[in-house]
This record gives structure tokens, C-alpha cells and sequence, in this order.
């Protein structure tokens, strides 16, 4: 697709051989609010880190904005999942959102005022001003998730790639999170977000990619979001991968066999 | 103890080695406090123990105890250990903790046997390779020395250049892979100054002790402060003044080895913080226990003042007040005293009556039992005679706001479930 965000093309992912992601084939557009669903153990997460470079592929290739990701690394904002990391590190909020201004290029050098000040307007846009010196285990998990977005704002970025930022946060964080996704959206972004809950998925977001193992659907969500593909990603078909899966890890078996690549 | 700190800065030798053990524990404690954060701490154990055997074939291979050959001979088994566990927690089924100690404990054992190997043998040069196992401070040659802070230095050049690099790993792996980070070569570089650090603590620490340096300052220094740079400041702080005053005590003493001394110094610095630190000690805790308490009693005393008022007896004496409700009678006497100090209750001979302000407080308290006592019935479907007990505690808790809610959720009641009136 000549106007994507992201390809990604026959892309599996195996965890210890076992199959997470298998043959997903999909492209996104530009300038909208992706979301990824499926339930639990459907590779949500894992694809999002594909997406990313994070994890080894097992076969295939992501393109970001038609090119390489290693070209183009800087127009990526990765929000991990909050609970990854130890909220006790001794930081402030200010400490984790300049951490968003750390560039390969400027590691070995002290931070410039405009990373300062750009690392303040973050935290005014998911309006944490107040906290700025607070350490960071003394937020709420609501503040802490925005911490993290504000982290990915001041990477300055055009792709947000967000890991479930809804998960275990108060309204008013949720609020907050969604306006700021319209502001951003607004302004040009694409933002790719991982999410379980159904209720919510047609309020949110534009385009939807359903995922279980395998690919089940992807477009406008008006479009996608139906019953029949609803069905397909939650409900029991796909016993037969899973049986397939622990078969896999059982005998040790290779998803691929070497020397057979598709073409 | 005088004489020997006198000794420590007039004797040439005696002064260089204190400078050693300076730099030594300084660099100790940053490269510790990454461990820390980190949560690797038994791998610093680990890689303690692995050192030994790597001492012991730089001995055997070079014949010599020149620190060149000792710290290259460490380096390869230290490094050999990190490797180890890292390939045993990820391909096989052992845990990492399990792991640690199988690899800290295997190579230990391998040292052990080379030394006794080494000390059967002819070669009368190896009497001070024992000293690595407790450590010995004054058996650091000059030579010694010179390496030690050069390699300190070196290591100390390598935190500060990539600060934020140790930083975002220790933090936030994933996020520091996403905008390119190499990780990898990032943990291999933390892993070898590591190393390298319990490398040159060896000698003044010893192989069982060492990691105490690397960890303790650390955890210690937690405590202190939430900003990481000062952090690593007090870290090393810590370090220094345990390294210089074991130095010294195991001074004072011949054949007194350096390392236990130094780890009970930290310990002591350990314990001292968890029992003092303003926020999160021990003594802080109690403090705030007793605070909590002196407040109930108050609380207490005020409400039986205004549930004595309610049957019309408005001046009290101390047993009318004992006959309403049971409590330590000097406890009593002081709360009262109090009370009088913060102008809740007026003293006229030997009756006590709630002033204003303090029939105000008084009907908050009872307020706060009875709307609390009839949430519980109301919505939580307790039964009567079984609130009594749980409202006596949540009154000294609910806020205003709390009030407010309660308040709106019960539509502004009237009495509580004993009929008694609630007052506003």
C-alpha cells in the first residue's frame, strides 16, 4: 500500500518453537487509531514487539512507512505495558519523560534546554504538571501509564505504538488518554494501540486488526467488527492451533523446516 | 585505634593503601548500585565466587602474584560465570536463582581444589593466595595498588560516559531496545566492569565477602534518596567510610582479616537506616504508630464526653467517665490533659465539661460512628450487633471527603441503626 503506516508480510513469531504469531499478512493506514484485539495469549503484545524489532522473527518482514525499520527507528514511540518495569527505580516523572528525548545520537551528551522544555509540554499534555518532581512509585498505576505516554510524546514521533494503556487505569486517566489520542490524530499520527476489551473497541478506534494466532480480520471497524469475526477471534475455533501448539512444543518440532522458505 | 590511624597517615605504605581501599569501595558502590536496580545482586555473589579459581590458574600459569595475571585469569572465569548463568536460565528448565547458585557454587568448588593443588606443590610463593578468601587490605603491594585505582578509574570514567545508557537499561529494557540501543552490548559492558570491580575488591574483601561491597551500599543508599544520581553518590559514600574504618580495625589486630570487618561496618550502616530513615524506619513507624494511637484516645474520650452529655450529664468526674467506658486510667488522665491543653474540654475542680470547640469535635467523632455503623447495615447488610466493633476503628479514619460520600449515599439520615440520633 503506497499511504501505510505499517506493513507487515508473512510475518511468525515462535516463542521456544511454539507458534505465537503465524503467517500474518496485513498493511495499516496513515493518520488513524488502530486497534489490535483479541484475547488473552492471542500475540497482541508479541506483535506489537514484531512491530518494534524488540523479539527475533521466525520468518517474514515489517516495513515502517515503506521502509526498513532500522531507517526510520526515530518516527516510532513504543508505550510498553505499565507493569514491566519496577516502579520503585529511583526517578521523578521528569527523569522517565526525558528519558523520551534519549536519541543514539545524543547519549554521550548532556540534554539541551529544548529537550527540557519539550519534556514539559509532555507532561502538561497528559496533564501531570502538578507531579513532576514526584517519584515515580508515589503515582497512582492511572499516572503512572501517563507518565509513560508522555514519555513517547516527547519522542516526537509520527507512529505511537501503545501496549494496553488502558489496563487498570481510573477514569479520569482514561478520559485524559482518550482526548489525547483525538489531539493526536489531529495533529497527523498514527496510533496503534493493543486492547481486550470488546465493549469499548468501536468507540475508540478507526481501523481494527483481530488477531488469534493467526490473522481473523482488519479494516474500518464499521466494517470488521462483526459478529462472525467477533466469533472467530474469541470463541472456540481455533482449538485446533492450540492443539497443534502444545503438539509443537511437546516434540520440539521447527514451525518452518529449513531450507523451505516460502517465496 | 589512635595509634593505628596515626600510623595510616604518616607511614607511606600504610597511607597508599588507604587510598586503594577508597577508590575500591567508591567504585563498589556505583557499579553495585546498577546490580541493585537491576535486581543482580546474587549474580555479584556469583561472580565473587567464580574469581577464585581464575586468581588460582593466574597463579599457576604465570608463577607469580603479579596482579596482571591474577585480574586476567579473574576476569576469564568471572566472565565465564555471567555467560554461564545467562545460558542456563534461558535454555534450561532451571530457575535463574538456581542457576546462580549451581554456577557461584561449582566454580568456588573448583578453586578450592586448585588451591590446595597450588599449596601442596613446591612453589613456597603462594602463601598469600589464601588471603583472597577473607581478604587482607595490607597485603595490597604497591603494584597491587597503582592497578587497583587505575582499573577504578577506568571503570568510574565508563559509568559516568554512559550514565544514561545504564540508566535506561535498568529501567526499562524494552523501551531502550525500541529507539535502537544495542542491549545487549550494554549488559555485556555493565557485566565486565562488574567484573572487574569485584576483580579489585577481592583482595581487601575476599572471595565470600565481597559482594557485601557491591550490594549493601546500595540497598543502604535506597533509602536515602529517589534520585539516582544521588544515589550512586551515597553508595559509594557508604562504601568509602565502611572500607577506611574496616581498614583500620582490622589494623589494630595482626592477622585480623579486612573483609568481615568491612561487611560488619556495612551491616551496621544497613541496620542503622532501616531502623532510622525518616520515612520508611522503623522508628518512623513506630512514631507514627504512636501518634495514631494518642488520636484515638482522644477521639475516644471526646465521644464518651458526648454520649455521657446525651444522658444529661454534662460535668464529669473521672469515674463517671470510668463507669461509661473501661481505660487505662493514666492513659485517661493524660488524654484529658491534653484535651484541656488543646481547649476541647474546660477543668473545674474535680469535673471535666466539653468547650465549644470541643463539643463541635465530639459530634463529628459520633457522627462519623453512626453514619459509619449504618452503611454497614444499610449496604454491606451487617447485622446490628455486629458494627459496633468496626466503627469503633474506621471513626478516626473517615475524611471529610469520605463524610461527604457517605453522607450523599445515605440521603442525610437521621439516626443510626441503634436509633440513636446522628448529629450535625
Amino acid at each position: 500500500m503506497e499511504n501505510s503506516s505499517i506493513e507487515v508480510h508473512n510475518l511468525s513469531v515462535s516463542y521456544q518453537n511454539v507458534p505465537v504469531l503465524w503467517d500474518i499478512d496485513f498493511s495499516l493506514p496513515k493518520g488513524q487509531i488502530v486497534g489490535i484485539i483479541g484475547p488473552n495469549g492471542s500475540g497482541k503484545s508479541t506483535l506489537l514487539k514484531a512491530i518494534m524489532g524488540l523479539i527475533p522473527l521466525a520468518s517474514g518482514n515489517v516495513k515502517v512507512l515503506n521502509k526498513n525499520l532500522s531507517l526510520v527507528r526515530d518516527q516510532l514511540a513504543y508505550v510498553p505495558q505499565r507493569e514491566t518495569v519496577d516502579w520503585n527505580f529511583p526517578a521523578s516523572v521528569e527523569d522517565v519523560v526525558l528519558m523520551g528525548r534519549y536519541k543514539k545520537g545524543n547519549l554521550f551528551r548532556r540534554l539541551t534546554k529544548i529537550d527540557k522544555v519539550i519534556a514539559q509540554e509532555s507532561i502538561e499534555k497528559v496533564k501531570l504538571e502538578k507531579y513532576r518532581d514526584r517519584q515515580i512509585s508515589q503515582l497512582s498505576g492511572g499516572q503512572q501509564q501517563r507518565v509513560f505516554i508522555a514519555r513517547a510524546l516527547a519522542q516526537g514521533a509520527s507512529i505511537y505504538i501503545m501496549d494496553e494503556p488502558f489496563v487498570g487505569v481510573d477514569m479520569a486517566t482514561e478520559k485524559t488518554i482518550l482526548d489525547l489520542l483525538i489531539q493526536m490524530k489531529e495533529d497527523g499520527k498514527t496510533i496503534i494501540i493493543v486492547h481486550h476489551d470488546i465493549q469499548t473497541v468501536s468507540n475508540y478506534f478507526d481501523y481494527i486488526v483481530m488477531l488469534n494466532t493467526r490473522l481473523i480480520a482488519h479494516g474500518p471497524t464499521n466494517e470488521v467488527l462483526t459478529e462472525e469475526n467477533l466469533q472467530a477471534t474469541y470463541g472456540g475455533q481455533l482449538n485446533i492451533i492450540s492443539k497443534i501448539q502444545s503438539i509443537i512444543k511437546e516434540k520440539e518440532f521447527p514451525l518452518r523446516e529449513k531450507g523451505f522458505e516460502d517465496k | 585505634m589512635k595509634e593505628t590511624i596515626i600510623y595510616f597517615f604518616t607511614d607511606s605504605v600504610a597511607f597508599k593503601v588507604l587510598i586503594g581501599i577508597t577508590i575500591i569501595s567508591a567504585t563498589s558502590g556505583i557499579v553495585g548500585t546498577f546490580s541493585f536496580l537491576r535486581k543482580k545482586t546474587l549474580v555479584g555473589d556469583a561472580i565473587a565466587h567464580s574469581l577464585f579459581p581464575g586468581i588460582c590458574l593466574g597463579f599457576i600459569f604465570s608463577g607469580t602474584k603479579d596482579p596482571f595475571y591474577l585480574m586476567s585469569g579473574a576476569l576469564i572465569t568471572g566472565w565465564l560465570s555471567v555467560w554461564l548463568i545467562d545460558v542456563l536460565t534461558a535454555k534450561s528448565k532451571l530457575s535463574s536463582d538456581t542457576s546462580i547458585a549451581f554456577v557461584s557454587t561449582f566454580f568456588f568448588a573448583i578453586g578450592s581444589v586448585l588451591l590446595s593443588f597450588i599449596s601442596s606443590s613446591t612453589n613456597g610463593n603462594q602463601s598469600g593466595l589464601k588471603d583472597f578468601l577473607f581478604g587482607k587490605a595490607a597485603t595490597m603491594s604497591n603494584e597491587d595498588i597503582n592497578v587497583f585505582v587505575f582499573l577504578s578509574l577506568i571503570i568510574l570514567l565508563i559509568v559516568i560516559l554512559f550514565f544514561k545508557y545504564f540508566q535506561l537499561i535498568s529501567f526499562n529494557k524494552e523501551f531502550a531496545k525500541s529507539i535502537g540501543i544495542k542491549v545487549n552490548l550494554i549488559e555485556f559492558l555493565l557485566s565486565t566492569i562488574t567484573v572487574l570491580t569485584v576483580a579489585i575488591g577481592i583482595q581487601s574483601v575476599g572471595v565470600v565477602l565481597t559482594s557485601a561491597l557491591l550490594i549493601a551500599p546500595a540497598a543502604t543508599a535506597r533509602y536515602w534518596t529517589n534520585n539516582l544520581p544521588k544515589m550512586l553518590f551515597y553508595s559509594a559514600l557508604i562504601g568509602v567510610l565502611s572500607g577506611v574504618l574496616g581498614v583500620f580495625i582490622s589494623s589494630t589486630k595482626e592477622n585480623m582479616p579486612t573483609g568481615p570487618w568491612i561487611v560488619f561496618i556495612l551491616f551496621f550502616f544497613t541496620l542503622m537506616t532501616l531502623l532510622f530513615s525518616s520515612n520508611r524506619g522503623w522508628f518512623s513507624m513506630v512514631r507514627k504508630q504512636r501518634i495514631n494511637r494518642k488520636k484515638m484516645a482522644e477521639e475516644n474520650v471526646l465521644k464518651v464526653f458526648y454520649q455521657l452529655a446525651e444522658l444529661g450529664i454534662k460535668n464529669v468526674t473521672y469515674s463517671e467517665f470510668l463507669n461509661k467506658r473501661q481505660m487505662d486510667t493514666k492513659e485517661l488522665t493524660n488524654t484529658i490533659a491534653s484535651l484541656i491543653k488543646k481547649g476541647f474540654i474546660n477543668n473545674d475542680f474535680q469535673f471535666f465539661k466539653l468547650s465549644e470547640k470541643g463539643e463541635v469535635e465530639a459530634a463529628r467523632i459520633v457522627r462519623f460512628h453512626r453514619l459509619w455503623e449504618l452503611y454497614l447495615t444499610k449496604r454491606l447488610n451487617f447485622k446490628e450487633d455486629h458494627i459496633h466493633g468496626t466503627a469503633e476503628t474506621i471513626e478516626h479514619l473517615i475524611t471529610p471527603e469520605i463524610e461527604k460520600e457517605l453522607l450523599k449515599e445515605l440521603k442525610f439520615p437521621k439516626s443510626d441503626p441503634h436509633n440513636k440520633i446522628i448529629p450535625y
